[in-house]
């Protein structure tokens, strides 16, 4: 194992958790502001992820399908927020769970439906599409090295919206306590449309950068949510702060988990037997993590009690 | 008798009636259809134990509708392979007998509910709902990356499982074993619920800090109603992956978990019949939606809406009425 190899995989588990971050942001805030529980969140993401996917075929410009995500995304969210979301946030966690479930039905038959089930794909563009040579010699994708600044600059500008803005205090106080600002003058649905449109813009923001990297298709979202579901766990539901340790965190784990546990125990077992046990072993890993800071915390790491 | 006792004689009544009356058409893959329906009802029984009785929603429960299936599957498979299950520290042999294999499945998914149950329930709310998914899609990827069982591919068995004095490769015959399991199930569930086990649960699910201070800990009545939930819906597992003789990593994966609060939710919640009713209703939505497009999933979606938004009771909440006594 050389020391480069070990950077490059450090970089790529420091890209998965970013983007994990633009997931979780903006589930984090709907559980914190409104007390939503939304397994919709996927869809979000991969409807910004077709929208870029058709928006980049039909233009050629990765700029335009990126604009394209985020303002598919936020519609779809405000859309559906207006129509049902809003109709959920006194109902219990089963409705809520049902109730988005149900809308994954339909989002993802939909989107079959409209873009059939073959797999779309989305070119990283021309100009990020080689390796950039990092101080040390080390050769890195440029694409991926700019989903790492993106992901840092949303999330700088999440807490600067959220600790510096009159947005975010209203944020804030509603998270704190939503009869005393909507008494106080602050029309609390709108606020909430916007909470959650701009969750989901993030998600499908989220869904375009990494369209680029796999491929776009149907029920692409779901395995993200769930992990972006062990993100906020970790990190305290309700905190943003809590959600960018946590995504980094499960980032880091699962990647290195993948790259260093087979190598681990090579050293005590046969070849195959190492891959097998290894890989099994670090796919339940962030579980495991998960499993290990409930055990201290139940409430996260920034979980309020 | 209340109303309610009606529905749940007449859902049993049609659940047998349809595949006699195919039997005697020579219609054997209705008979299949009534099958599922009756497995699927089975894992929903389980569930609604926990979410249901104790409030307990769970996203995970496929991980023990899975691991009811794997524990068939890999006995099932040592055995058509002459292949002891392990050698060292006792030599375990696979089995073909479809009673061992039920006890194998309860046992596994009740230790697997155990252990994610121990943790899982430190927590509640929205917290228990996401961990419960979490460990679920632990043990999804667990089974995809292990490749011993056939990982992502799964695995074929290619005769289904013995079971004394049946013939169990007789559609009919394996319909009525599934059947008679499914009624031995509802009437201990409807035993424990009226038990003091069941009547304390239901109140913790209502009122926790009463609960607490008549002496009675939520906790370990939660633990334990998890655990034969688990064990429950691991013994449908079982049953399915024999009805198909087939087990993958999508018996395990979450949209199965979604699917079973799905027949819960149709039927209606806490009901002990709920399931039951639910169960034979998405299976029909399923042949009949299914048939008329191939984007069925989207009418069920509109249909779950509409439920959870307009009528919070399913179909039983629907035709009987407000349950007694509840909440």
């Amino acid at each position: 194992m050389s020391i480069l190899l070990f950077i490059e995989q450090l970089l790529n588990g420091l890209q998965f958790g970013v983007m994990l971050f633009l997931m979780s942001a903006g589930l984090t805030l709907v559980f914190g502001v409104m007390g939503l529980i939304n397994l919709a969140h996927g869809s979000l993401y991969m409807i910004g992820a077709f929208a870029a996917a058709a928006v980049a075929t039909a233009t050629g410009s990765f700029v335009l399908a990126l604009m394209a995500s985020l303002a598919a995304a936020a519609l779809a969210g405000a859309l559906i927020e207006l129509t049902i979301i809003r109709r959920l946030y006194d109902r219990d966690h089963l409705d809520q769970v049902l109730a988005t479930f149900a809308l994954i039905l339909i989002f993802s038959e939909g989107t079959r439906w409209m873009f059939g089930s073959f797999p779309l794909f989305l070119d990283v563009p021309e100009m990020l599409s080689g390796p950039v040579t990092l101080p040390g010699g080390i050769q890195y994708p440029a694409y991926r090295l700019s989903i790492i600044v993106i992901g840092l600059v949303v999330a700088a500008g999440m807490f600067a919206l959220i600790n510096r803005t009159r947005v975010g205090i209203r944020i804030r106080a509603g998270e704190a306590d939503r009869e005393m600002i909507a008494a106080l003058g602050v029309d609390i649905a709108k606020l909430y449309t916007f909470v959650f449109a701009l969750g989901a813009a993030l998600a499908g923001f989220a869904g375009a950068l990494v369209g680029a990297i796999q491929s776009v298709q149907v029920g692409m979202g779901e395995p993200v949510l769930i992990l972006a579901f062990v993100v906020i766990v970790i990190g305290g539901i309700g905190s943003v702060k809590g959600a960018l340790v946590g995504a980094l965190l499960v980032g880091l784990t699962d990647t290195m988990g993948r790259f260093l546990l087979p190598q681990i125990f090579a050293l005590f077992l046969e070849p195959s037997a190492a891959v097998s046990v290894g890989s099994a072993l670090s796919s339940m890993l962030i579980y495991i993590l998960m499993a290990g800071v409930l055990v201290v915390r139940p409430r996260g790491l920034y979980g309020v009690s | 008798m209340g109303r309610e006792t009606y529905i749940n004689i007449a859902s049993l009544a049609l659940l047998a009636g349809v595949p006699i009356w195919a039997w005697i058409v020579d219609e054997p893959f209705t008979i299949t259809l009534a099958t599922r329906a009756a497995i699927f009802a089975l894992a929903g029984v389980g569930l609604n134990l926990a979410l249901g009785l104790g409030g307990l929603i769970s996203l995970g429960h496929a991980a023990f509708f899975g691991i009811g299936g794997y524990a068939m599957g890999i006995l099932a498979s040592h055995a058509q392979s002459y292949t002891p299950l392990m050698e060292v520290p006792f030599a375990i042999e696979g089995t073909k007998s479809m009673l061992v294999i039920w006890m194998v499945a309860i046992v596994t998914s009740a230790l697997a509910a155990l252990a994610i149950g121990l943790l899982s329930l430190r927590t509640s709310g929205v917290y228990f709902i996401m961990i419960t998914l979490a460990f679920g899609q632990m043990i999804y990827y667990f089974a995809i990356s292990w490749p011993a069982y056939g990982g992502e591919d799964g695995l074929s068995i290619y005769v289904r499982n013995d079971f004394p004095g049946l013939n169990t490769l007789v559609p009919i015959q394996f319909f009525g074993l599934c059947f008679g399991l499914l009624c031995l199930v509802l009437w201990l569930m409807s035993a424990v619920q009226k038990s003091s086990f069941g009547l304390a649960l239901s109140a913790a699910r209502q009122n926790e800090t009463r609960v607490l201070s008549v002496g009675v800990e939520p906790y370990r009545l939660r633990l334990v109603a998890f655990t034969i939930s688990g064990a429950i819906t691991g013994l449908a597992g079982a049953l399915f992956a024999d009805l198909n003789r087939f087990v993958s990593p999508t018996m395990l994966s979450w949209q199965m978990s979604g699917e079973i609060i799905v027949f819960i939710i149709i039927g209606g919640v806490g009901r002990l019949f709920g399931p039951v009713i639910g169960a034979m209703v998405f299976i029909l939505l399923e042949h009949v939606l299914g048939g008329l497009s191939e984007f069925w999933h989207v009418y069920l979606g509109a249909l779950l809406l509409g439920i959870v938004l307009f009528a919070k009771g399913g179909v039983i909440g629907a035709l009987a009425g407000r349950e007694k006594a509840h909440d």
